[in-house]
């Protein structure tokens, strides 16, 4: 065996001069750049002490049971609740068939042509229409040209139709994560394509379908341009009738009673406006939430 | 950084086993490895790896001599690459990682706790598999290191020189402002090169440098290697016998077996190897019976 | 058919998706599903007719040379009366700067921070956070603009510089509104810049700082162009934060402190008010929608453009 080698000349190693420059840049940047990250955090969370503070000593039953008044203190949020309930359960009732259907059509029977290119690349850009453009559409079809005037009928097809895009998009997404060993299976058994899409696509895409169905309403609830434009900013001091003449009657919801409150000149009503938007933010992270909830629980499943 | 990088030999015999996950008896070095003569490069002594845990280097230990070119041999997955790239400190960027052993530069150790990752890097540069240049100019690419290092001489020089070096200058020297993903596959991989030399190294790792080029541009990159060991250490991994046995002047062998994963079998001078192995797995190997 | 030649069993789930339909009961459902896809594209072609009609009815009064000549003022509550959008779309221009300047930088490090530096766990944890900004609704962002940071923060701070209503207040929290949209494009574009690209800047020597912003940055500088687009689209037709925060006097102005209008904002104010059907203001609506409309398709289709061409360049 040869003699072992040697080595004559040595070196640190160490991080010196522009290295160690370099680095302590480096190492820094990491930290500078969380703090950018946390900077927009930061001022959610000033937003949310900062309505705390001014309108949890207005939270209470007689605001969330009371209809809106000329009087801060006496003011409450129940025509505007109400209102939003009934309004995102027609939103629900109208845009989630349609775009479930619509998915299924992409994903499982269009066919490949230029057909089914137009109406992915339409829906793609439909998910970036503003919600105001929505508001017209709606005032224009809904209000006034199928005479519905402004009511939770129009405001639900006109919120429908604004949530349709987001929701096709995730279905087509949840349908696409089914994978095709299930429809082999299925058709192999001799079941028709429909059947294979009802016994088996669907139920596999369910959860990807509720989770895009809750963020969607999420957003819905928190839509007040697109409703003021088809008229809805208006005094409403009764409940929603439960019948099918209620649908015609007009609404209010609730950002758009916070709206009605943030512009008022009275300071009284900044009390009012805060607790409203508790109540709504309350709602709108609980909706995220339970997105998360279920998309974890059915995927387990 | 996820990496937990253990320096120098056994220090808490327990924690070590526990890492492993396996007594450390199991495995004896291999007797089959020379010790090249003359100035070292590197010199690796019980070198551990584990990827989350997973095992992938165990107790190698051999002496990488200067200014030669030595290449790593084995069947895919032994650990080549991974061992590869422990000597320029690549392997801290995988999540995951824990090294264990020492490897020595010019009597440093590089996983000593006073080391800077970067200063190593920058003086023991790497080519890759597959050729990877920044989708920048040539020029650009050239430049980078020298760049980055604040360089205050003169770039052209630079670029001009380490582009000769690399052969590819007559080929490219009138566009230096196109695109490096514009070049042919061995340009690219001679770009990579050039870029590499660039940063003026001690030591070019090289992972399988041809295995994505036609045989004439494998032919070109191996007459550089050849051309570069006058002044730089190569190391070189290849599943390529004919490519080790052509271009190095040492070579080393890596297995995996049922027991033990990435051991080093047998290292010896390249004409050694080929002509007389020592260790019957590695004649397998050389003659083509498995891997 | 494409059975023996596809292996890979996608083609093959394809081909046997495109199977005849067995049974004719179904060809009713068939029809109903190609409904309500038909749906979306009805949708399109309602808003263009719903917007260019009434807008076409705008034009036949007011001269389409006035509209968009710069030396008019958009003055509708008084006579004589003036319909110069450009004051309108500087003051969405106006938003949109301030906006982006604020949500750029910190978008961007917000990308390159859970891109290149944040560990797995700490990146499952931020990203549902960070975009939860984007969820919030903008009439409570609308509400602390002006309850906030208008009043209590740019006021003490500017004092008789900054009127009450004014652009700044807006664009800050337009710009937490549109920091998610910046920072999740411009990360997915980054964390589809290849894996090799990082490590040879890491074998060159180059430090976790230099690697994100002289080698990822510039890889996905397209997705990141991408990003931008969408952010500036949803700034534009965004309409409770400018309503409340920015002001209702249109000018040409790009001053952040200044009292504004943009185009939605005043789309909010005629619904806001009772315009009759058939007036100028009524049809001035549909013209500000229609061109509020051209604008944010323009920047989503090039945004697409751009998304399709990096995906190509990366796949
Ligand atoms: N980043 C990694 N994470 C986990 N395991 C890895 C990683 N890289 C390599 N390995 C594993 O380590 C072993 C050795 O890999 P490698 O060094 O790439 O082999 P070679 O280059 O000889 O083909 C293999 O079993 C491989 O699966
Ligand atoms: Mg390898």
């Amino acid at each position: 065996m040869a003699v072992a080698g040697t080595t004559p000349d040595s070196v640190t190693l160490r991080a010196e001069g522009g290295v160690a420059r370099r680095q302590a840049w480096s190492r820094a940047s990491r930290y500078i750049l969380l703090v950018a990250t946390l900077l927009g955090l930061v001022v959610l969370v000033i937003l949310g002490i900062d309505n705390a503070i001014v309108g949890i000593p207005s939270l209470d039953w007689d605001f969330l049971s009371n209809y809106p008044s000329r009087f801060a203190e006496r003011a409450g949020i129940r025509s505007s609740i109400l209102g939003s309930v009934w309004v995102l359960v027609f939103t629900v009732i109208f845009a989630i068939p349609v775009a479930v259907g619509a998915a299924v059509w992409m994903e499982e029977f269009a066919p490949q042509n230029g057909i089914l290119t137009t109406v992915r690349l339409n829906i793609a850009n439909l998910a970036g229409v503003p919600s105001i453009i929505y508001g017209i559409l709606g005032l224009a079809v809904f209000v006034r040209l199928m005479e519905l005037g402004p009511s939770i009928l129009a405001g639900a097809l006109t919120l429908a139709l604004m949530i349709l895009p987001m929701t096709v998009i995730t279905s087509v997404e949840a349908i696409n994560q089914v994978p095709p060993s299930i429809r082999e299976g299925s058709l192999a058994l001799g079941a028709t394509r429909w059947q294979t899409v009802w016994n088996h696509v669907l139920p596999g895409a369910m959860p990807g379908i509720m989770t895009g169905t809750i963020l969607a309403v999420a957003r819905a609830a928190g839509e007040t341009a697109a409703l003021i434009m088809i008229g809805a900013f208006t005094f409403i001091a009764f409940d929603p009738s439960l019948s099918f003449h209620g649908l015609l009657d007009s609404f209010t919801t609730l950002p758009i009673q916070v709206y009605n409150w943030t512009i008022r000149p009275q300071p009284e009503f900044r009390a009012n406006a805060a607790a409203g938007i508790i109540v709504l933010m309350i709602a709108v992270i609980g909706l995220n939430a339970l997105a998360l909830v279920v998309r974890d629980r059915l995927r387990r499943n | 950084m996820s990496i937990r990088v253990r320096s120098t030999a056994p220090t808490d015999e327990r924690s070590r086993e526990a890492l492993r996950g396996r007594p450390a008896a199991e495995h004896r070095p291999s007797e089959n490895v020379a010790r090249p003569e003359g100035d070292l490069a590197f010199s690796i002594s019980d070198l551990n790896l584990w990827y989350s845990g997973k095992q992938a280097l165990t107790g190698v230990g051999l002496d990488i001599p200067r200014k030669m070119v030595t290449a790593l041999i084995g069947p895919s997955g032994c650990g080549k690459s991974t061992l590869l790239r422990c000597l320029n400190r690549m392997n801290d960027l995988i999540p995951g990682v824990t090294i264990e052993g020492t490897v020595t530069y010019r009597n440093a150790n590089i996983y000593g706790s006073e080391v800077d990752p970067v200063e190593v890097r920058r003086r023991i540069g790497m080519v890759f598999q597959k050729p990877n240049p920044f989708p920048k100019s040539i020029y650009d690419n050239v430049a980078f290191g020298a760049r980055v290092n604040g360089f205050r001489g003169n770039l052209d020089d630079l670029v001009e020189s380490s582009l000769k070096r690399a052969a590819l200058w007559e080929e490219v020297k009138d566009d230096l402002k196109k695109s490096g993903l514009a070049l042919s596959g061995g340009q690219q991989q001679r770009l990579c090169i050039a870029r590499a030399l660039a940063n003026n190294p001690d030591v070019i790792l090289m992972d399988e440098p041809c295995s994505a080029l036609d045989p004439i541009a494998t032919l070109r990159i191996e007459d550089l290697m050849r051309e570069l060991a006058t002044d730089y250490t190569i190391v070189v991994v290849t599943h390529n016998m004919q490519q080790a046995a052509r271009v190095s002047d040492y070579t080393a062998f890596m297995l995996t077996d049922e027991e033990i994963t990435g051991q080093l079998i047998e290292y010896a001078p390249t004409e050694t190897m080929f002509t007389q192995p020592a260790d019957q797995r590695t004649e397998a190997y050389i003659s083509g019976r498995f891997g | 058919m494409a059975l023996a030649s596809s292996p890979d069993g996608s083609d093959l789930s394809r081909a046997i998706r495109k199977r005849p339909l067995s049974r004719p009961g179904e060809s009713l459902i068939m029809l109903s599903l190609v409904l309500c896809a038909a749906v979306s594209i009805a949708t399109t072609f309602a808003i263009v007719y719903v917007l260019f009609a009434d807008a076409i009815g705008f034009f036949q009064e007011i001269s389409f040379w006035h509209f968009f000549n710069p030396g008019n003022e958009w003055q509708t509550l008084f006579n004589p009366r003036s319909f110069g959008v450009w004051e309108l779309v500087l003051g969405t221009v106006n938003v949109t700067l301030w906006s982006m300047l604020i949500a750029l930088p910190l978008g961007l490090a917000a990308a390159v921070y859970l891109s290149e530096y944040a560990h797995v766990q700490t990146r499952r944890f931020l990203k549902p956070l960070l975009e939860l900004l984007a969820g919030v609704p903008t009439v409570v962002y609308a509400n602390f603009a002006l309850t906030f940071i208008s009043d209590d923060v740019l006021l003490p701070l500017f004092g008789d510089s900054v009127s009450f209503f004014n652009s700044l207040s807006a664009s800050i929290m337009l710009g937490v509104m549109i920091l998610p949209i910046i920072a999740s494009v411009s990360e997915d574009a980054m964390a589809s810049v290849p894996r090799d690209l990082r490590e040879a800047a890491y074998g060159l020597g180059a430090t976790r700082l230099e690697v994100a912003f002289r080698v990822v940055f510039p890889a996905a500088i397209s997705g990141i162009m991408a990003a931008i687009l969408l952010a500036i689209a949803r700034v534009i037709g965004e309409t409770m934060i400018v309503a409340v925060a920015a002001g209702s006097t249109p000018t040409l102005s790009l001053s952040p402190l200044e009292s504004i209008q943009t185009m939605t904002g005043y789309m909010l104010q005629v619904a806001l008010g009772d315009a009759a059907r058939g007036t100028t203001d009524y049809t001035s609506l549909f013209a500000v929608g229609a061109l509020l409309f051209l604008m944010t398709f323009v920047l989503n289709v090039a945004a697409q453009i751009i998304v399709r061409r990096f995906r190509e360049a990366y796949e």
